[in-house]
């Protein structure tokens, strides 16, 4: 394990971890949307901004992308660290007014007034949805489409995400819960890629419990016999 | 041929001299990009007829960029024993004059630009005289190319052979001392040696961040891993500059000779030319020097029968500005979306694929052979303290000579925008010169007399870059300079980050709004606040460095900004929002053709007839759209911009 400081107070962690995950578990808050752990760290919403010094530089740094080292001092709560997150959430928050997290955050930091034209998009463009399904579940079914402020998280082409399995990784992932997931009877959809597909009925219970297109995929991908998901998870086990 | 000795060398060296100094007449018509813009094509082919035609014995060639951009087509004539003559402005219709009465031992005097009586060769150090003999009449006043203000102080070692080679022909790189360096390198040098070499000669790097190339070379040999790779970053995205094109263009090999040295310093036997697929000519040109290359053992397996190994890939880039970023290079090499990653560990160490990487520039790889020829302490004589040797830039905009100029680190921008440059045109003020590209500073009067090197440029609010330089008067506005800035930066933001992608959309929001009559006082902290957490805030440089327009225009013309706000008044008259036109009554003589001009039907009047005497004209200003066209049309100066 690699000691190091986090507002003078004395962390570990391990080598080529993250000092945001550090921060997270040894209690201290540090603020972020784009960081989950089942997936690599990415320094897109710039929330989780500390001030890192080392060998004698104090440099402004995203605690997610900055790798664990020995000595370093982390500092989380500095008056630079405070000013630019809140021009960063009030960033977010003009950008998407509507979003409940959002504002709870903002509050929390104390930015109470946009002084931006307010927009009336709804996600955050964090890409942890995109990067949940190409990392975890390997379907590699949405990405970002266009760069600058043209950005956006869209399914393919604005069509339908042929590649996506509605598996929901995407859905539980969402720090903004904008991607919704629908059932009704027989068809799962995922509303914002577009992606409606047909599901399997357990042949013990009866419900439908999967899309076959998803069932079918993790068949093949681990070589499972035939009739392996001819029975849901729950009356498995 | 297979080049496996010096003498094998040597003798594509002779080769290239006889057809760079061929016994007949050549003639050479510069056929780079701005060449070819402004019909250099059509030239060469209307004295290719007339060669053919009159089976004249003269040699026609072609070659890249001699810098005088403006000037183009230029083409020059050489002929043993003469000065050497360029033309500028060359024109089809009068290619055939101009060939004709060079063959009756005349030149034609409208279109000479200048002569030239020696050429330097930088790379072995030797001036080439020509021993002229015999002079053409009607050369009386012709200047000295080393005479005249746009070239008197350049010093060309990147660009040593652009204008003078053709660019297709390896043995014409080869007879200026092209692929000696390289020989020397392989035999006479340890790698270790070579990089003590780049890193004694202080050579920076010319993509604008300035790392000193040695240190970055010695980081990556002494990397961890089997494979490494030797890149070269031609993904020149600054809106008016192409000094990288130039380079590709009119002298590939020199990119490509330093690349092959640098990956033997580094220990690396892949290569690969990240070149914007927006520059065609440049790629053919590569294409071409990197067959040549490899047809002759100079780029490939056991290069000169050294044992080492190397090839080089070309890859042709997608557009975005964004992918000259390091990282954001390497991701779209490796076929993934141009983002930037946080580099804690340098490319050096874990770039490409995750192997140690080494990126430099076209003009830093096109400077090696130069260094490793002439020696560190030549080298590392020209410039200033932290900058050494020569620099490109594109200088555009409100000058009387744009081109390509190749400066010695150190000039003043005085020296770079009078000089050099030749001035402003139409006897208007200098305002500001912005160096650095998009995301450069904009440099007012008063620090005209800066030398230009990495560090003084940095500490007025400014950058290198990788060397593009916009000349603005007086007409223009520095709100305005800095909504197009924003503009583009907003587009060309990757979008990852929050601070990067929502700071430039709002800086060019605010931007917006003070130039077109909303601004509010506040803003003008709002705007100093937003630079602020886009430059601290942001993962790559391109965050790090997009708010400099509106830094240092705030920084050096606060007061065209309060203006703006204040008083909704634009001083330069550009921004149409703020302009009020008015027809002065006592200057107004009722032609009537403001009224025949304008497109919304906004200004009324009695136009005056032979017999009758009419009423001055007027504006009505719910009408007007501000289109100018009135103030255009007028020719008694009655109509006033305010």
């Amino acid at each position: 394990m690699i000691p190091f400081m986090i507002d003078g107070q004395p962390v570990e962690g391990k080598e080529g971890g993250n000092v945001l995950e550090v921060a997270l578990d040894a209690g201290i808050e540090i603020p972020h949307l784009c960081y989950n752990e089942s997936v690599r760290p990415y320094g897109a919403c710039r929330l989780c901004l500390v001030e890192v010094s080392r060998r004698g530089r104090t440099r402004l740094t995203t605690a997610c992308t900055y790798p664990v080292l020995e000595g370093i001092e982390v500092y989380t709560q500095t008056e630079k660290v405070l000013r630019a997150r809140r021009m960063i959430i009030e960033l977010i928050l003009a950008m998407c007014p509507g979003d409940q997290l959002i504002q709870d955050m903002a509050r929390e930091m104390g930015v109470h007034a946009v002084r931006f034209k307010q927009e009336d998009k709804d996600c955050i463009l964090c890409g942890l949805c995109s990067r949940i399904c190409e990392e975890v579940v390997g379907a590699h079914a949405i990405q970002f489409a266009f760069r600058g402020d043209r950005r956006e998280m869209i399914p393919p082409f604005l069509g339908e995400a042929m590649n996506c399995i509605a598996c929901g990784a995407c859905v539980v992932a969402c720090p903004v819960d904008v991607i919704k997931m629908k059932e009704e009877g027989d068809e799962r959809t995922i509303v914002r890629w577009k992606r409606t597909l047909k599901m399997k009925q357990c042949k013990v219970c009866g419900n439908y419990f999967a899309p076959w297109f998803q069932l079918e995929k993790f068949r093949d991908q681990a070589k499972l016999q035939k009739d392996f998901f001819d029975v849901c998870y729950t009356c498995r086990t | 041929m297979k080049i496996q000795t010096k003498s094998d060398l040597e003798k594509m060296r002779e080769a290239g001299l006889k057809t760079l100094y061929p016994k007949t007449t050549k003639i050479s018509v510069g056929m780079a990009t701005c060449g070819l813009s402004t019909g250099a094509g059509k030239v060469y082919e209307a004295i290719q007829k007339e060669v053919e035609k009159g089976k004249l014995p003269i040699r026609l060639s072609q070659t890249g960029c001699i810098g005088f951009c403006q000037r183009e087509p230029v083409v020059d004539i050489l002929e043993q024993g003469k000065p050497r003559i360029f033309y500028q402005g060359v024109t089809p219709e009068r290619s055939s004059e101009l060939v004709h009465q060079w063959l009756e031992n005349k030149v034609v005097e409208d279109l000479l630009l200048c002569k030239m009586e020696r050429e330097d060769w930088i790379v072995d150090g030797e001036s080439k005289d020509y021993s002229i003999l015999k002079i053409p009449d009607g050369m009386d006043g012709t200047h000295h190319y080393h005479q005249i203000p746009f070239y008197s102080k350049q010093l060309k070692i990147a660009l040593r052979n652009c204008g003078f080679i053709n660019p297709d022909n390896i043995e014409e790189y080869a007879a200026r001392g092209g692929y000696l360096s390289l020989y020397k390198a392989l035999f006479d040098m340890k790698p270790e040696a070579i990089i003590e070499e780049v890193k004694r000669s202080g050579l920076r790097g010319r993509g604008g961040a300035g790392f000193l190339t040695g240190n970055k070379w010695e980081s990556c040999r002494k990397a961890k891993g089997d494979r490494k790779f030797v890149l070269c970053n031609a993904d020149e995205g600054d809106p008016g500059a192409y000094m990288d094109r130039s380079v590709l263009e009119g002298d590939p090999h020199s990119v490509i000779e330093g690349m092959i040295i640098g990956a033997y310093a580094i220990g690396a036997h892949e290569g690969f030319i990240y070149v914007r697929d927006e520059y065609p000519l440049a790629i053919q040109k590569l294409r071409i020097a990197l067959a040549e290359a490899e047809k002759t053992g100079l780029l490939g397996d056991n290069i000169l029968g050294s044992g080492f190994s190397f090839k080089i890939n070309l890859f042709r880039g997608g557009g975005a500005f964004v992918c000259g970023e390091s990282t954001a290079l390497m991701a779209s090499i490796e076929g993934k979306v141009g983002e930037p990653r946080a580099k804690h560990i340098h490319t050096t160490e874990s770039g490409l694929w995750d192997e140690p990487s080494n990126l430099n520039n076209v003009e830093t790889w096109n400077n090696v052979p130069v260094i490793i020829s002439r020696g560190a302490d030549w080298f590392s004589k020209i410039g200033t303290e932290g900058s050494k040797g020569t620099k490109v830039f594109s200088i555009v905009g409100k000058v009387n000579n744009t081109g390509l100029v190749e400066v010695p680190m150190g000039i003043t921008l005085r020296e770079i925008v009078y000089e050099v440059g030749g001035g402003i045109p139409d006897g208007k003020k200098f305002k500001a010169v912005q160096t650095g590209g998009p995301s450069g500073g904009c440099i007012p009067e008063s620090l005209l007399d800066l030398p230009v090197d990495f560090d003084r440029l940095t500490e007025v609010g400014s950058m290198m870059g990788s060397g593009g330089m916009i000349v603005m008067d007086e007409s223009t506005c520095m709100v305005d300079v800095a909504k197009y800035f924003m503009d583009f930066l907003k587009d060309e933001s990757c979008g990852k980050c929050t601070s990067c992608r929502e700071g430039t959309k709002r800086m060019h929001e605010i931007l917006t709004d003070i130039t077109e009559g909303r601004g509010t006082i506040d803003q003008i902290t709002l705007l100093e606040e937003l630079g602020w957490v886009t430059a601290e805030a942001s993962l790559c440089q391109l965050g790090g460095t997009a708010p400099n327009p509106v830094l240092s225009t705030l920084r050096y013309f606060r007061e065209e900004y309060e203006e703006h706000i204040l008083h909704k008044r634009c001083p330069a008259k550009v921004c149409r929002a703020l302009l009020q036109y008015r027809i002065l009554p006592d200057v107004c003589t009722s032609c009537g053709r403001c009224a025949k001009v304008c497109p919304a039907e906004a200004i009324t009047g009695k136009q005056r007839t032979k017999k009758e005497k009419g009423k001055p004209f007027k504006i009505n200003p719910q009408k007007c759209i501000k289109c100018g066209m009135c103030f255009e049309a007028c020719k008694f100066k009655a109509v006033e911009v305010k």
